[in-house]
């Protein structure tokens, strides 16, 4: 308890400290701890990234104030969206965000959030995906996929994390451009998912490289195809879709984003605060060893990008009947 | 033969000067985090997950700082039945179980042995399951494997089951409580529909779903002290515990008598603790049921069975130590606490996963020494600490009272950063206090709402993917459970059955 207390003494000190000398220099500084939240649950590909932004902040002492994380990964992360959209103290308030982000507000009119409410504090990385199957089912191609996927018909089973999001979206292009009529089985995250691909509870997934790696190396689990517009530099010998003939490929966002009503500001901070991140030794590392892809973008150019996307998004969703 | 030189190896790191320090530190940590209401092993975990990198940057490798919060995941297993019995607050959601007996031994002035007891049962669950996770950490990565939502569903049922007597002979006000409690538990967004449930009046505060905790702090800081209260008309009914060395040595003779429970909650805790889906918490429930259940004196629990304090608590160190092994064998969290642990180690560079035991053995063994090495010094400090934590029993009521109540407002809006959540426990406080005036068991609502959020889901992602309900009687683990858990569904009414035939035998017979 001594311990204890004497660190978190030392932590008040040194935060207290920190606001003294830079205050001259900056306009906006922290006053208290941030909340950090979190669009999805624990242990997925969006909860370690999110970790790993905060032990980067803190290892590197970049943030005066502490980084607290909180998990809302409910409704497709309607509900880390509401909890944004109603805080209390927006300049305290970021949030960690993938494709929910414009997904849930369009297929949930009634949560009346608006995207482009949000803060654009900074697009940290696109992650990729990956048509993942156990490796005893002998399928080596996406072509041999294809033929047994269809065989089975809605006996295959393909899981995802939660209904209509980004894995929802990729099965749903495959059925209808392939006519295939595999069978979608939410789940509450992509660990959880790529753990019943190893253990053969369910044929197949197309997790994040993150989430599967472990699984990737021991052999147990095979990429068949990746939806990116160039081959992965993790997985060259994996063809992309469009070599396969197919006009699609899909990014997940990994931004942080501002509650609405964050002042400029403070935006202007936090999108310092993590260009810092971005271009530190450990975040590039990690970027190149998950197969991330994407730059840094920020500010208006990022709002652009939400906009595009959301439209994107909102198509996607009505041609698969998803929305009116 | 290898794993056992590895694992000597392992310790001989573990042990050394800078190591050991670090056990012993993050051990005491760990016991005070997790001795205080509300704050439980992932929030002691989290809020040192900083100060690892310190660690790391003297240390220069990741087993130092794992070793440190492993020490404080330990510290706060054991602390928290400190609270549970001592106050009757729950130390951590994983202590619930323990304040059903410790609370009672403790009113009776007897909770040196429920402190003696609830130590040395952790103790054994640690180390039965430290040992089956050095000898078969691999073999049983492929059985957690094997647990798809079928299974877990039916060890979900089985759970139910288990708890179906909980709440004395009155069945019906038992299945009241459980549905009460499942009610409870669906409120918040829908997994599989994304919807919304139950949010009354869109009041943001219910999108999360009632958490667990605090139900658990209402129920049994709030309430358990206003019936308390009504109970005594504020006269002390707390029997005061002498501290000396007899007491002490009689505590420890008496943990004789919880040999089965220690012993059933730490192969529960250890089987339960390394299903992804699980942890800890449903794991000290279900121990606490099946040791009651199997139990020839059912009746005693509750009222201050040595045996219920020693089977929950077994069985959450227990599950503690198991949920280590899908974290670091399949890169999956366990618990919320482990989950934590798993960030830790992608950011010191460690790639958790299948092959982390062949690739990082460097890492591997010493860890695995020093869960040994922090379950001994948890062990010793803990009972060391014993007479100081009966100090707090000596309070006066009318100072215990009300310390009683702060804390369970303090360490809500410690837990959660939300006031919402601590008028909701005040709420469930008082709702609690009513159901035990009409003599509803809050037990059974207690467990639905731990165990309904992995139940639900588990049971309609199994109906979606195979679209009938025979797939819980046709897989092989799923179906010898589910069976199970039916039979113990039915036993209460069979045995009414069985008890009529008889009388009605024996009066035939005697005219």
């Amino acid at each position: 308890m001594k311990a204890l207390r004497k660190l978190m003494t030392s932590a008040l000190v040194l935060g207290c400290a920190t606001v003294v000398v830079a205050s001259p220099a900056i306009a906006w500084q922290p006053n208290k701890p941030i909340d950090f939240i979190i669009m999805a649950g624990k242990g997925g590909g969006a909860d370690k990234m999110a970790r790993l932004m905060q032990g980067i902040v803190e290892k590197e002492s970049l943030a005066g104030r502490p980084l607290v994380p909180v998990n809302k990964s409910g409704g497709s992360g309607a509900e880390a969206l509401m909890a944004a959209k109603g805080a209390n103290d927006p300049d305290h308030t970021i949030m960690v965000t993938l494709n929910s982000f414009y997904t849930t507000p369009l297929r949930q009119p009634g949560l009346e959030v608006d995207v482009l409410t949000f803060a654009p504090v900074a697009r940290m990385a696109e992650d990729t995906f990956l048509l993942w199957v156990h490796a005893d089912t002998g399928i080596t191609t996406f072509e041999q996929w294809l033929d047994v996927a269809r065989e089975q018909g809605s006996k295959w089973v393909m899981g995802g994390t939660g209904s209509n999001s980004e894995d929802n979206i990729i099965t749903d292009f495959l059925n209808t451009n392939y006519s295939l009529s595999m069978k979608y089985i939410p789940y509450k995250g992509g660990g959880a998912v790529a753990k019943d691909v190893a253990g053969k509870q369910i044929n197949s997934s197309v997790n994040n490289p993150s989430e599967a790696i472990g699984f990737w190396q021991s052999g147990d689990m095979v990429p068949l195809v990746a939806f990116t517009n160039e081959r992965l530099p993790m997985f060259p010998e994996v063809p992309t879709l469009r070599e396969k003939g197919g006009e699609f490929s899909y990014f997940m966002q990994r931004s942080v984003v501002g509650a609405p009503g964050m002042s400029e500001e403070a935006r202007a901070y936090y999108t310092e605060l993590f260009t810092k991140v971005y271009n530190s030794e450990d975040w590039q590392a990690y970027k190149s060893k998950k197969s991330l892809m994407g730059d840094l973008m920020s500010g208006d150019q990022l709002s652009d990008y939400w906009r595009n996307q959301r439209d994107n998004h909102e198509q996607i969703l009505r041609s698969s009947g998803a929305i009116r | 033969m290898d794993i056992l030189f590895s694992l000597f190896d392992g310790i001989l790191i573990a042990l050394q000067p800078m190591n050991l320090g670090l056990a012993v530190l993050g051990v005491v940590i760990g016991l005070f985090v997790g001795a205080m209401p509300g704050l439980g092993s992932v929030n002691g975990v989290a809020i040192l997950l900083p100060f690892t990198f310190v660690i790391q940057g003297i240390s220069g490798d990741a087993t130092s700082p794992m070793i440190f919060l492993a020490a404080v995941y330990y510290g706060a297993m054991y602390g928290g039945a400190i609270s549970s019995v001592a106050l009757g607050i729950p130390g951590a959601s994983t202590a619930v179980a323990t304040t059903f007996d410790g609370r009672p031994l403790a009113l009776q002035g007897k909770a040196h042995i429920a402190l003696m007891a609830a130590a040395l049962a952790s103790f054994a669950g640690a180390t039965v399951s430290n040992m089956m996770f050095t000898g078969f950490a691999p073999m049983l990565a492929s059985v957690a494997l094997d647990f798809g939502n079928p299974e877990i569903f039916a060890l979900m049922l089985l759970a139910f089951a288990t708890f179906a007597g909980l709440g004395g002979d009155d069945f019906p006000k038992t299945v009241f409580s459980i549905c009460f409690g499942l009610a409870l538990s669906a409120v918040g967004f829908d997994i599989i529909s994304g919807e919304p449930r139950l949010i009354f009046f869109d009041i943001q505060g219910f999108s999360h779903g009632i958490r667990f905790l605090v139900l658990a702090i209402g129920i049994y800081g709030i309430s358990e002290m206003l019936w308390t209260m009504n109970a005594s008309r504020g006269k002390s009914s707390m029997s005061k515990v002498e501290v000396s060395f007899a007491s002490m040595t009689n505590a420890l003779v008496r943990f004789r008598e919880a040999w089965r429970g220690t012993l059933i909650g730490s192969v529960i805790g250890f089987f339960v603790g390394i299903l992804p889906a699980a942890g800890a918490t449903p794991a000290s429930l279900m121990a606490y049921g099946v040791t009651k259940m199997t139990s020839r004196d059912g009746d005693a629990y509750g009222k201050g069975a040595i045996d219920g304090v020693a089977a929950p608590e077994a069985a959450n160190n227990s599950a503690s130590t198991g949920a280590m092994l899908p974290m670091m064998t399949l890169g999956i969290p366990g618990s919320p606490t482990t989950a934590v642990l798993l960030a830790g180690m992608v950011i010191w560079g460690l790639e958790p996963g299948p092959l982390l035991f062949s690739a990082q053995p460097d890492f591997v063994w010493p860890l695995i020494g020093s869960f040994y090495i922090s379950n001994f010094i948890a062990v010793l400090v803990n009972i060391a600490f014993i007479p100081l934590f009966l100090w707090m029993l000596r309070m006066p009521f009318s100072i215990l009272v009300p310390l009683v109540f702060v804390l369970s407002l303090v360490g809500t809006y410690a837990a959660y950063m939300n006031m919402f959540d601590v008028w909701l426990m005040v709420l469930v406080g008082l709702g609690g206090f009513f159901m035990r005036m009409l003599d509803y068991p809050v037990a059974p609502a207690v467990l639905a709402i731990v165990l309904g959020p992995i139940a639900e889901p588990t049971l309609r992602q199994t109906l979606l993917q195979y679209e009938t309900f025979t797939i819980f009687f046709t897989r092989p683990i799923a179906g010898p459970i589910t069976v199970t858990a039916i039979i113990l569904i039915l036993l209460p009414g069979l045995r009414l059955l069985w008890r009529h035939w008889r009388a009605a035998r024996v009066g035939t017979a005697g005219s």
